[in-house]
C-alpha cells in the first residue's frame, strides 16, 4: 500500500512540476495583469494579424495534408508495389527532422540563390520571407498526422464493403465517398486534430522561412517570441495562454473522440 | 494516385532534404568536414547528444512509472491526468519554453531560476519528450495478462521481483521505442530551448540553436553541413526504431 502511494505520488509530483504548474503559471500571470490589459495587449493590431495569419496558414496545410493523408493512406494499405515499406518511412520523416533543418531545407530551394528561388524570383514569385513558404513550412511538419490516423483504420474496416459496392455496380469515386469515407471519419477528424495542432504550434521552421516581418509574416509562435525579446511579458504571455486555451480545446477534442481504451 | 502522392513528398519533403544534402557537399568534402570539426559546432553537437540522452533515459524511468500508475493504480482524476499527458504534443514548443521560464526563470515564484543553464536545456526537453514513453508503454501494460503476475505472487515473490523479472522483460521493447522517439525529438528540439538556453556557445548552445544562428548570418553552407549530421542522425533512430516495431510484431506472433 506504501509502495503504492509513494509511486502515485511520484508520478504526480513528475507532471505537476513539469507541466501542469508551469502551464498555471502561464495563465495565472496572465489573468494577475488584469483581464483588460490582457485583452489590450492581445488586440493589438500586430497580434490580430499574427493571430488570423496563423489560422489562413493551418487552414491551407491542413487541408492539403488531409487530401494527401487519406488518399497515401489509401495507397498504403489498398495497393501493392516495390517500396511500399520505404513509402511509410517517408512519411514518418517529419517526425524525427528537426525544425530548423526544415526551414534551412526551404531555403536552399527557394531561396535567393536557391535551386528554384532564382527562376520564382523572375517569375515573380516569393516563397521565402512570404506567407507561401510558411505554409510549405508548415505543410513539411504536420504531414505524417493523418496518414499514420487514417491507416490503421482502414487496415480494420477491411475490404468486404467496398466490394459489394463494387459488385452493385458503384463506380470506384461513388465507392469512396458512400462506403469508405462514412467508415474512415472518425480517424480522419483525429487527424485532422492533430495536424492542425501542429500547424497552430510550429515555431522553428516558420521562423526561419518568414523573416519575421511583424505584422506581416509574423505568426501566433513568431508573436509571443518576438514579445519576449522586447521584453513585454504581458503580451507575451497573453498570447501564450491564448495557444495554450487552444492546446487544451485540442485535449478536450482528442478525449471525446478517443474511446476509452485505458478502462479496460 | 500512386504517381501524385510520391510527386507530392518529392515536392514538400524529399526535393528540399536532398538540396540540403547537395548544399553540404557543393563546396567539396574538405569544406563539409571544416564546417563539422570546428569546435563551436562539434561542442553543440557533443553537447545535444549528451543532453539527448540523460533526456531519454529520464523518460525511460519516468514514462513506464506515469504509464504504470495510470494503468494499474486507480485515484480520482485518473482520466484528466491521462488527458494531460499529451499536453506537450498539443501545446506550441514556445509556450512551452516560455511556461517553464515563468516558473523556474529569473523573476520566479519559487526563486529556482535555471534560463541560461543546462538544467533549464534538460527541463525543456524532458516537457516536450514526456508523451513518447507513457503512450507507448501504456496500451502494453493494458493488455498484459496478469495470470504470470499472480503465479509469481502465490510463490512468495515480492511486488519489485515481479515487476523487475516478469513485467519489465514484456515492456522493454515499448520502452525502447518510445525513448528512441523521445531521442529523436529531442537532438532536433528547437522551440523550447531557443529561450531558455541562452545560447551560450560551448556551454548552452544546443545544435538546432546553433545551425538557426548559422542560418541568420546567411553562412547557409555551415548550417547545412551540421544540418546533415543531424540528419543521418535522426533517420538511424527512425530506422532502429522500424527495426525495433518490426521485432515487436514478430515477437507477438
Amino acid at each position: 500500500m506504501i509502495a503504492k502511494l509513494s509511486l502515485r505520488a511520484a508520478a504526480l509530483g513528475y507532471l505537476a512540476l513539469l507541466l501542469l504548474l508551469p502551464v498555471s503559471m502561464v495563465i495565472w500571470r496572465t489573468l494577475s495583469s488584469g483581464l483588460g490589459t490582457a485583452w489590450a495587449a492581445g488586440s493589438r493590431p500586430e497580434a490580430v494579424h499574427a493571430f488570423w495569419l496563423t489560422l489562413g496558414i493551418a487552414v491551407a496545410a491542413v487541408a492539403a495534408n488531409t487530401v494527401f493523408g487519406v488518399l497515401c493512406a489509401i495507397v498504403l494499405v489498398r495497393h501493392d508495389f516495390r517500396g511500399k515499406a520505404l513509402l511509410g518511412s517517408v512519411i514518418d520523416l517529419p517526425l524525427a527532422v528537426s525544425p530548423v533543418v526544415v526551414g534551412l531545407a526551404l531555403i536552399v530551394v527557394y531561396g535567393r540563390s536557391g535551386w528554384l528561388g532564382g527562376w520564382l524570383a523572375e517569375q515573380g514569385v516569393r516563397i521565402i520571407f512570404s506567407p507561401l513558404g510558411m505554409i510549405l513550412a508548415t505543410i513539411f511538419v504536420s504531414l505524417p498526422f493523418v496518414v499514420r490516423e487514417v491507416v490503421p483504420v482502414l487496415r480494420e474496416i477491411g475490404t468486404e464493403q467496398e466490394q459489394a459496392a463494387g459488385t452493385l455496380g458503384a463506380s470506384a469515386m461513388q465507392t469512396f465517398r458512400l462506403v469508405t469515407l462514412p467508415a474512415i471519419r472518425a480517424g480522419v477528424a483525429y487527424g485532422v486534430v492533430l495536424t492542425t495542432a501542429r500547424a497552430i504550434g510550429e515555431f522553428g521552421a516558420v521562423a526561419i522561412v518568414s523573416g519575421k516581418l511583424v505584422g506581416r509574416t509574423e505568426t501566433l509562435t513568431l508573436y509571443v517570441e518576438d514579445r519576449f525579446q522586447s521584453f513585454d511579458l504581458v503580451g507575451a504571455y497573453a498570447a501564450s495562454a491564448l495557444l495554450a486555451m487552444m492546446a487544451v480545446g485540442t485535449l478536450l477534442v482528442l478525449n471525446l473522440a478517443r474511446p476509452d481504451e485505458s478502462t479496460v | 494516385m500512386r504517381a501524385g502522392i510520391v510527386g507530392y513528398l518529392s515536392l514538400v519533403l524529399l526535393i528540399p532534404l536532398a538540396a540540403v544534402l547537395w548544399r553540404s557537399a557543393g563546396a567539396g568534402f574538405g569544406e563539409f568536414l571544416q564546417a563539422i570539426v570546428n569546435p563551436e559546432a562539434l561542442a553543440a553537437l557533443r553537447l545535444t547528444f549528451g543532453v539527448s540522452l540523460l533526456v531519454t533515459a529520464i523518460n525511460a524511468v519516468a514514462g513506464t512509472l506515469i504509464a504504470w500508475v495510470l494503468v494499474r493504480d486507480s485515484f480520482p482524476g485518473r482520466r484528466i491526468v491521462d488527458s494531460v499527458i499529451d499536453l506537450p504534443f498539443a501545446l506550441p514548443t514556445i509556450v512551452a519554453g516560455l511556461t517553464l521560464l515563468a516558473l523556474y526563470g529569473p523573476r520566479g515564484p519559487l526563486g529556482i531560476n535555471v534560463a541560461y543553464t543546462m538544467v533549464g536545456v534538460v527541463l525543456a526537453l524532458l516537457f516536450v519528450t514526456l508523451p513518447f514513453v507513457v503512450r507507448s508503454v501504456q496500451p502494453v501494460l493494458i493488455e498484459l495478462d496478469r495470470d504470470m503476475e499472480e503465479a509469481a505472487a502465490s510463490l512468495g515473490a515480492d511486488g519489485f521481483t515481479i515487476f523487475r523479472k516478469i513485467v519489465l522483460p514484456n515492456l522493454t521493447p515499448a520502452i525502447l521505442s518510445g525513448a528512441a522517439l523521445g531521442f529523436a525529438r529531442s537532438i532536433g528540439e528547437f522551440g523550447s530551448v531557443v529561450l531558455i538556453s541562452g545560447n551560450i556557445p560551448f556551454e548552452t548552445q544546443v545544435v538546432s540553436v546553433y545551425i538557426f544562428g548559422h542560418i541568420e548570418s546567411d553562412n547557409v553552407s555551415g548550417a547545412a553541413a551540421v544540418s546533415v549530421v543531424l540528419l543521418i542522425l535522426s533517420m538511424a533512430v527512425l530506422l532502429g526504431i522500424n527495426g525495433l516495431e518490426r521485432w515487436r510484431r514478430g515477437h507477438d506472433r
